[in-house]
């Protein structure tokens, strides 16, 4: 079986303490990402899930270079990424797109959603002329749910699940293989949440796009993932199917995270 | 009076470019001494604005209309919309307390976790000696399941993870022994295993100290967990309320049914969520709020506001279809 990503034994460290609060000295080093290894297939929807601080943000960064490991491999499709020139690093990097939690902070508020949508396009495919680009936007806008009519308006101009699919049409216009999604919904209100999770379900099963999917949530990346990786302190605590971690767990971390899940009523009467 | 709390019609009104519109739209709501009652809405509907308005915090500019009855300690029941600034200061604190989700930004990042108690403490109690002060502040520490008490209140907010936060804030908020809390969102910053704490922490202090918590929060998990009675708000109304157990097995309200039907479980693929977005408070129709969302809307709902209509004991929703 091929794999579209693989990582081997990433390691990130940063300097613990320090700077010019600092009582004594240095800090000392700690390990944000502590040697983590796994393989994405295409297709599939590759969770990480763990609580604040565990490194999950800093390894999603890490797959895509926009933080840069300390040590170990990331492969896409056989390629090791972190050898690459920069030149080189832009023609793997079209392939492989993120979407950001707060949809608030992650668009640039005074561009048109025309451009904010297409600016991939102007970096990747310069050659493009603008109408080329425009109708792309539209096209991808309408995939997401908004129309073109969003293309001449401002970010401030849409509520918050709407700019999420402003997001997710900007990661998905020059037709990416992996999207790496870091909380995409968690800033979201639960019911435009949901559409937020089926879009970006119905989206994987139209485009063939491949997942690596960050959250805190078991009960989101219950909806979406075919692969959990539980992570704490750095590590993969446990991995494997989806179905496998949430129904029956090995580790006894990954049990208690289930188990402070806040559960509703079974089977309410709708 | 028998409740602690009774909300009657309650409208808050702020001041817009597009004129008056109402975050608090004709609430009524009622909250027994160490009663938990769940206040279930998504962002706009009104939910934090209700709180600021039992507070006294609502921003400069609003107006209020209504009733709201607070039993103080004195048995004279204040109404706390025509309070002025004096009066609140006797009530906030004293007789509501309130946590916030985001703990830093209620602490005073410069001072001690114990000196910021004792503030709460000396700011109703002006003669306490110290060392009775002192006593009160590891106390509160201490109710609050603060672990090494005595460390922590010579610590800054700094020093404390997330949860730790929580439990000073807590601590501070009842240092004074109020009533009634107030908690807006206070475990959505946190992780799960330490939303887990605090929630069982919160319902061991209703318990004993037979305090009245107006849980707020758009969880219904976690909803499902701390309260007895549940109100859920859509776009600044209470559409349904009742026991926790009947609004959450059996809602009566379609957005209640849509609520949960979009909040995501542990099991995969039952997932459906609401169409459409929170109406803005300046775009409201004439009917239900819900209408344009609604799968079973009718003429009808586009009329008037429906008024409640009861389904069983103590169970009722705003829906022309019940």
């Amino acid at each position: 079986m091929s794999h579209l990503l693989e990582v081997r034994n990433l390691r990130k460290h940063y300097q613990k303490g320090g700077g010019i609060l600092a009582s004594s000295g240095k800090g000392e080093r700690f390990a944000a990402v502590d040697d983590v290894s796994f393989f994405v297939t295409p297709g599939e929807t590759f969770a990480i899930v763990g609580e604040s601080g565990c490194g999950k943000t800093t390894l999603a960064r890490m797959i895509l270079r926009l933080i840069e490991p300390d040590e170990g491999k990331v492969l896409f499709e056989g390629t090791d990424l972190l050898g690459l020139s920069p030149k080189d690093m832009r023609t793997y990097r079209r392939q492989m797109q993120m979407i950001f939690q707060d949809p608030f902070a992650s668009l640039n508020p005074r561009m048109k959603v025309g451009e904010i949508v297409a600016e991939p396009l102007a970096v990747h495919e310069p050659q493009l002329p603008r109408t080329g680009r425009r109708a792309k936007a539209a096209e991808i806008l309408q995939r997401v749910g908004l129309g073109k009519d969003a293309l001449p308006r401002y970010p401030h101009e849409f509520s918050g699940g709407q700019r999420q699919r402003i997001g997710i049409a900007r990661a998905l216009i020059l037709k990416p293989k992996l999207v790496v999604a870091d909380e995409p919904v968690s800033a979201l209100d639960v019911s435009v949440g949901a559409q937020v999770l089926l879009l970006l379900r119905e989206l994987q099963a139209e485009l063939g796009l491949t997942y690596v999917f960050i959250s805190h949530s078991l009960p989101v990346v219950a909806q979406i993932a075919t692969h959990i990786a539980v992570m704490r302190a750095g590590q993969f605590v446990e991995s494997g199917p989806a179905e496998t971690i949430l129904t029956a767990p090995d580790a006894d971390y990954t049990m208690e995270l289930l188990a402070a899940v806040p559960q509703l009523p079974r089977n309410p009467v709708l | 009076m028998d409740e602690l709390l009774r909300i009657h019609m309650l409208t808050v009104e702020l001041p817009t470019t597009a004129g008056w519109v109402r975050p608090v739209n004709e609430v009524t709501l009622c909250i027994a001494p160490g009663e938990a009652l769940g206040l279930v809405g998504e962002s706009g509907s009104g939910k934090t604005m209700l709180s600021l308005a039992m507070m006294g915090l609502l921003p400069p500019g609003a107006r209020v209309s209504g009733e709201a009855f607070l039993n103080t300690a004195d048995g004279q029941p204040k109404n706390l919309t025509n309070l002025n600034e004096p009066e609140w200061r006797e009530v906030r604190g004293r007789e509501i307390a309130m946590i916030f989700q985001e703990p830093m930004t209620s602490l005073n990042p410069v001072l001690r976790i114990g000196t910021q108690i004792e503030e709460a403490v000396w700011a109703h109690e002006p003669g306490l000696p110290r060392s009775v002060v002192n006593r009160r502040v590891i106390a509160a520490l201490e109710q609050a399941a603060m672990p090494e008490p005595e460390v922590r209140a010579k610590q800054f907010p700094h020093q404390l993870s997330g949860g730790l936060r929580q439990r000073a804030m807590i601590a501070m908020a009842l240092a004074a022994r109020p009533k009634l809390l107030i908690a807006d969102e206070p475990t959505t910053a946190l992780d799960v295993t330490v939303q887990k704490q605090i929630l069982e922490l919160l319902d061991r202090l209703r318990r004993e100290m037979d305090l009245g918590l107006l849980f707020i929060t758009h969880d219904l998990g976690v909803v499902a967990q701390v309260a007895e009675r549940v109100a859920v708000m859509y776009a600044g109304r209470v559409v349904e309320e009742g026991p926790a157990s009947d609004v959450l097995m059996r809602p009566l309200h379609p957005y209640t049914q849509g609520l949960l039907a979009a909040s995501p479980t542990l099991v995969r693929g039952k997932l459906t969520p609401i169409p459409g977005t929170v109406p803005q408070l300046t775009e409201l129709s004439p009917g239900c709020a819900f209408v344009p969302r609604c799968t079973y809307r009718r003429a009808e709902c586009e009329r008037g506001v429906p008024e409640f209509r009861p389904a069983q004991s103590g169970h009722a929703a705003r829906c022309v279809l019940l």
